[in-house]
């Protein structure tokens, strides 16, 4: 059988070790031995492609999903999804969650005592249109102290998850904001080695997205694995 | 040309996945009036011998003909093959599916994405499964696992279609994980 085209490794220091004393809670979880590589083959670069019967109506809108409105600063969030050859993916699906506005999980096990609200719960997912574009709208999420190390606070973020079009694509990560203090005290943000991947987890402030008279913007691209490259070939009708 | 854009890093899901990820459905690859459909399921431990309680598996596989719900598969088939399950208190974790087919000379297995609190990245294994011996002993990507650690990704059949795969990340019997 011939072998699809697999994709291509990550460089070095993109993503954070598994084993990273600094993050407490890796330490009984994260595996002693080496993996060992696995060529793909057909199941690592096929994969679910979920469309948007797994979407529901107020999902890209995380502050209309209650009765009332969630009380912090409302944002529209958006920005493409692309693979390292610079293609969009069209059609992925997006899932999102995240702290309020005080900096607490709608969770039963967030005992932390900030406020709960009413009016937020903090998930959402959304489809990645034609040019690989996903935007949704929400509150700026809080930052909040955890137990990692003496006064350690996390970083405003939101998480996300992305699925690609293939198994080797899958991806979970944060997404922070810009010039966040708490940065250098934070061993999950710093765990990524490289520092200009870890730059690539901060979204910006978007003027142009704005929506005068109703919420501040942030972009973020988020980039995917894409396929090992051939030498490059490309047709010129000039 | 433009430069190649960066990839985006990994980092953990949290303690607070089940407010984004999980789906009513998420375990029921197959319905359960599936004539032939199968639970595979079991417990993530952490280093402690401590069950997991805060990780979501997910599964993605072939259909019983080793076909695809993905245009790169020779023949395009409709089952979903994706199995999505947060682990309970017990850190338990379950999804009811069909056997998959052999693909492209490998014997028939799920792959497996583990996601947790204190993983900063996913880690990958896969599932074999023990009714497989002569397939298993043929599959090119158990040939490439130390032959001791091999038994970490065959599920142990449990009878009437109920097989148990546990997910060790550390320590004894630790189960395989893959660089993907």
């Amino acid at each position: 059988m011939s072998r699809p085209a697999p994709f291509s490794l990550p460089p070095d220091g993109t993503h954070p070790p598994l084993a990273y004393s600094a993050y407490r809670s890796a330490g009984l979880r994260a595996p002693a031995q080496p993996p060992v590589l696995l060529p793909h083959r057909l199941t690592e670069v096929t994969g679910p492609l979920l469309g948007a019967d797994r979407i529901g109506p107020s999902d890209h809108d995380l502050t209309t999903q209650h009765a009332g409105e969630p009380i912090g600063q409302r944002i529209v969030v958006s920005g493409r999804v692309l693979d390292s050859d610079g293609r969009p993916v069209p059609d992925t699906l997006v899932e999102v969650w995240q702290a309020n506005a005080a900096g607490r999980y709608a969770h039963a096990r967030d005992n932390w005592p900030a406020p709960l609200d009413p009016n937020f719960t903090g998930g959402g997912r959304v489809l990645t249109d034609s040019t690989g574009t996903w935007s949704f709208t929400t509150i700026r999420p809080g930052a909040y102290p955890w137990g990692n190390h003496h006064n350690a606070w996390r970083p405003a973020h939101i998480h996300f998850s992305l699925f690609g079009t293939s198994f080797a694509q899958r991806l979970v990560t944060q997404m922070y904001f810009p010039d966040d203090p708490l940065f250098g005290q934070d061993p999950i943000f710093n765990s990524v080695p490289d520092a200009d991947a870890r730059q690539r987890m901060v979204s910006s402030f978007d003027l142009d997205a704005t929506r005068a008279e109703w919420a501040l913007a942030f972009r973020w691209d988020i980039v995917l694995r894409g396929r090992e490259q051939t030498p490059f070939e490309e047709p010129h009708d000039d | 040309m433009t430069d190649r854009p960066g990839l985006t890093p990994s980092q953990t899901v949290g303690p607070f996945l089940s407010l984004g990820l999980p789906w009513p459905d998420g375990p029921d690859v197959v319905p359960d009036d599936t004539p032939g459909a199968i639970h595979i399921g079991g417990i993530v431990f952490d280093g402690a011998g401590e069950p997991v309680f805060d990780a979501v598996v997910e599964t993605w596989q072939a259909d019983p003909a080793g076909h695809f719900d993905h245009p790169e598969s020779s023949s395009r088939t409709g089952f979903r093959g994706f199995g999505r399950c947060p682990t309970d208190g017990d850190g338990h974790w379950e999804i009811r599916t069909l056997k998959p087919g052999p693909v492209d000379g490998q014997a028939p297995h799920v792959d497996v994405s583990v996601f947790a609190r204190g993983l900063l990245d996913r880690v990958v294994t896969r599932i074999y499964f023990p009714d497989e011996t002569a397939a298993n002993a043929a599959d090119p990507v158990l040939a490439a696992v130390p032959a001791a650690r091999r038994a970490t990704l065959v599920a142990v059949d449990h009878g009437r279609g109920d097989l148990r795969f546990d997910i060790r990340l550390q320590g004894d019997g630790e189960t395989v994980f893959f660089t993907v």
